[in-house]
């Protein structure tokens, strides 16, 4: 009796066992066959809040695409590149996503990208005049399109009206001298050694690197393998920033700032070069979303105004390891037609990239876009080499402090950039020489 | 007999071989190369490059800078936080306390707290205008100090937080080594005339030796890791005061992917914490024998 029910017990435990170790590979098989027939399922990565909001726009793709199906997967900005690569490696990487258009040479580089000019030559929506030309141009390496504007943007003036005013400029400064005039007018009116007009941290290298463009540096030479930092034009613009490091017309450190908003409603600083992430949230803390205590204005320019500023933004791209590049890119139409990025601007206030999208009343009449469309006027790319983040965000910075706490010149600061960057450029220099 | 032992042992065995020796062979490897994001898309773009990478290591002021800040902090909050837990678990043990329970658990809670939500905490802690830290000091007539943006004070700062949130773990283990030892050596020095004083020092260190042996390798070997806090807090900032050698290790291989640069820096730190624990067990042993 005893002995029947062991046994019994050890043969259900059996079972379970197996059942329990199976059970597992019950899920896997489905879902590996998840595909339902006549149905291609498309991956896409999307990155940070774009990755949610996206799904707003699929009801109307699937209307118009019932034989596709589009997988979101949203990936942190901060973990997405490092996720990307391995995914490369591994040999695993969605079909198509989207990329900050400053990352788009690293992937060229590794050949992980699908050159796109064949879909376009045969499209009837993305076409090459749709989009600003500085922006265009990002996605350009070594003569081949990889990818396609999604949303863009640029870094511009946010400035306070008000303080502005009783400063005497009725105007946003529109070249470097009235900047620095104004700047210093700005801390001469507010009188409070707690109190600055501009706000240039040494771990944004943006400035930087718009003001060196500004003035005609070409930031590296002979073809990106040497840096130019420490040549006339760079120093020159470089030096100028300084000044307002040495005046006191910007903070210092990076430590006071943990809430630019606050800062920025407080007077803390009346400038600040940023880009249009910060609108929702300026309004907010500002109070005033029409337009009356602050706004936005186009970059000063050394020569012509607006001065150059950056082009920036994420691009769709597609992956070469891609089996499904045809629906892939019909997905990527859809999201570049000019009622979709409308309705993505709607949902997540990205500055839409196709140009015709800026013309729509309800656009305009934001007070604060209108000059990003000027601005966007006169937008560059950056030097398309893979070391380019590390050279602007670990050395140029890292430089940049040192000469604004006045630990090096200028001059000193640049030369030793220069040296380190030619370090970094040694296998790229390398690799073209072969 | 042993065939037997050697098949029971051959899982584990192969699970390190697989997920620790080939890796640590590999790293090894590459870092006599230059592999970097350009070999990653095509391996005929990387080269076995000698010792290139230990000497641009060497010549490299930034990995001086990081190797001096880490030592800085080994050498600061390493003696520091063993004595406050030493301390703390001296007040815990003593038969005057009450509530043991609750001041175990309040001590014991940075440990298990997330390190990220205590960086941030942290960091209000440390805001030069609204701190709660320069807010106390300022009622000792003490001028605001930016505790984070300063790079004198940006290193001390890291260290005050990581004793804080890290010495709950010791002190747990100093009260467990403190309970083995047995009350009558106590009473026999009492009895004999010993004060306070020369019990601690004659009875309870000598008995807590192996204790602190332990304590202080593996404190050691977590503090030569110094990572997240700088890396949450400030970045390496201000002026790289706070950069640590596995910071900058970090850096290098997974933000920039050079990663036979960075697999250099992985062995000449392990060769630091391999020298540091011989020397303290070859100082012990010397001592004890």
């Amino acid at each position: 009796m005893n002995s029947w029910r062991e046994q019994g017990n050890l043969r259900l435990r059996l079972v379970l066992f197996i059942g329990l170790f199976l059970f597992p590979f019950l899920f896997i098989y489905y879902g590996c066959k998840g595909e339902e027939k006549g149905v291609t399922e498309i991956t896409f990565w999307g990155m940070g809040a774009e990755g949610e909001k996206i799904q707003a726009l699929l009801p109307e793709f699937y209307r118009r695409h019932p034989e596709i199906k589009v997988r979101v997967q949203m990936v942190p900005w901060t973990a997405a590149q490092e996720k990307l690569i391995s995914a490369f490696v591994a040999d695993n990487t969605p079909d198509l996503c989207q990329l900050g258009n400053t990352w788009v040479p690293q992937f060229v580089l590794l050949d992980a990208l699908e050159p796109l000019e064949g879909y376009i030559s045969k499209s009837a929506v993305v076409k090459q005049s749709n989009y600003f030309k500085g922006i265009w141009n990002t996605n350009e390496v070594g003569g081949k399109i990889y990818g396609i504007p999604w949303y863009i943007d640029t870094r511009l003036m946010y400035y306070r009206k008000d303080i502005f005013k009783k400063a005497g400029y009725e105007l946003p400064p529109k070249t470097w001298d009235e900047l620095l005039d104004l700047s210093r007018k700005i801390v001469k009116l507010q009188n409070d050694p707690n109190k600055y007009a501009i706000y240039l941290p040494t771990n944004e290298w943006a400035p930087f690197i718009i003001f060196g463009i500004q003035n005609g540096s070409d930031l590296l030479k002979n073809n990106w393998t040497y840096g130019n930092f420490s040549g006339d034009k760079f120093l020159e613009a470089f030096d100028f920033l300084m000044k307002f490091h040495k005046e006191r017309l910007s903070p210092l450190g990076v430590s006071q700032v943990t809430n630019v908003y606050q800062a920025f409603e407080e007077g803390y600083f009346s400038i600040y070069i940023s880009g249009p992430w910060n609108i929702p949230d300026m309004k907010k803390k500002m109070n005033d979303s029409t337009g009356e205590k602050w706004g936005t204005a186009p970059l000063p320019g050394k020569n012509g105004y607006p001065g150059a500023s950056l082009a920036g933004g994420a691009s769709l791209v597609m992956f070469k390891q891609s089996k499904k590049k045809e629906a892939a890119w019909k997905f990527i139409e859809f999201l570049s037609e000019k009622g979709t990025q409308l309705a993505f601007f709607g949902e997540t206030n990205n500055l839409p990239a196709v140009v015709s999208a800026w013309d729509e009343p309800g656009f305009k009449k934001d007070p604060f876009i209108p000059a990003f469309y000027e601005q966007f006027q006169n937008v560059v790319a950056t030097p398309k080499i893979p070391e380019w983040e590390q050279i602007v965000s670990a050395k140029l910075q890292q430089y940049a402090e040192y000469a604004a706490r006045g630990k090096m010149t200028a001059k000193e600061a640049m030369q030793n950039l220069d040296r380190e960057v030619n370090i970094i450029l040694e296998k790229r220099r390398r690799l073209l020489g072969k | 007999m042993k065939k037997a032992a050697y098949l029971f042992l051959t899982p584990a065995l192969t699970a390190i071989f697989v997920f620790f020796f080939i890796p640590v062979i590999a790293a090894f490897l590459i870092s006599f190369t230059d592999f970097d994001i350009y070999a990653i898309g095509n391996y005929s773009r990387f080269q076995f490059t000698g010792l290139e990478n230990y000497r641009k290591l060497f010549e490299n002021d930034l990995f001086w800078k990081a190797l001096v800040n880490t030592f800085y902090f080994v050498v600061a909050s390493g003696p520091l936080s063993i004595a406050i837990s030493l301390g703390a678990a001296l007040l815990l043990n003593s038969k005057l306390v009450r509530f043991k329970g609750i001041f175990r658990l309040v001590y014991f809670m940075p440990v298990v707290t997330t390190l990220v939500a205590v960086s941030i905490v942290w960091r209000f802690i440390y805001h030069p205008e609204f701190g709660l830290l320069n807010y106390g000091l300022s009622f000792l007539g003490v001028e605001k100090i930016d505790w984070l943006g300063d790079p004198n004070w940006a290193m001390p700062s890291i260290i005050l937080l990581s004793i804080w949130k890290n010495f709950g773990y010791n002190m747990i283990i100093f009260i467990a080594g403190l309970q083995n030892i047995p009350e009558e050596l106590y009473e026999a020095a009492q009895i004999e005339g010993a004060n306070a004083f020369q019990r601690f020092t004659k009875i309870t260190l000598p008995m807590l030796a192996p204790t602190t042996i332990f304590i202080t390798i593996i404190t050691m070997i977590g503090y030569f890791q110094l990572f997240a806090e700088p890396y949450i807090m400030t970045q390496g900032g201000p002026l790289d005061s706070t950069l640590s050698i596995v910071l900058y290790m970090y850096q290098e291989g997974f933000r920039w992917w050079n990663m036979g640069y960075s697999s250099a820096i992985a062995f000449v730190l392990f060769i630091i914490i391999l020298t540091g624990t011989l020397l303290q067990m070859w100082y012990q042993r010397r001592r004890t024998a």
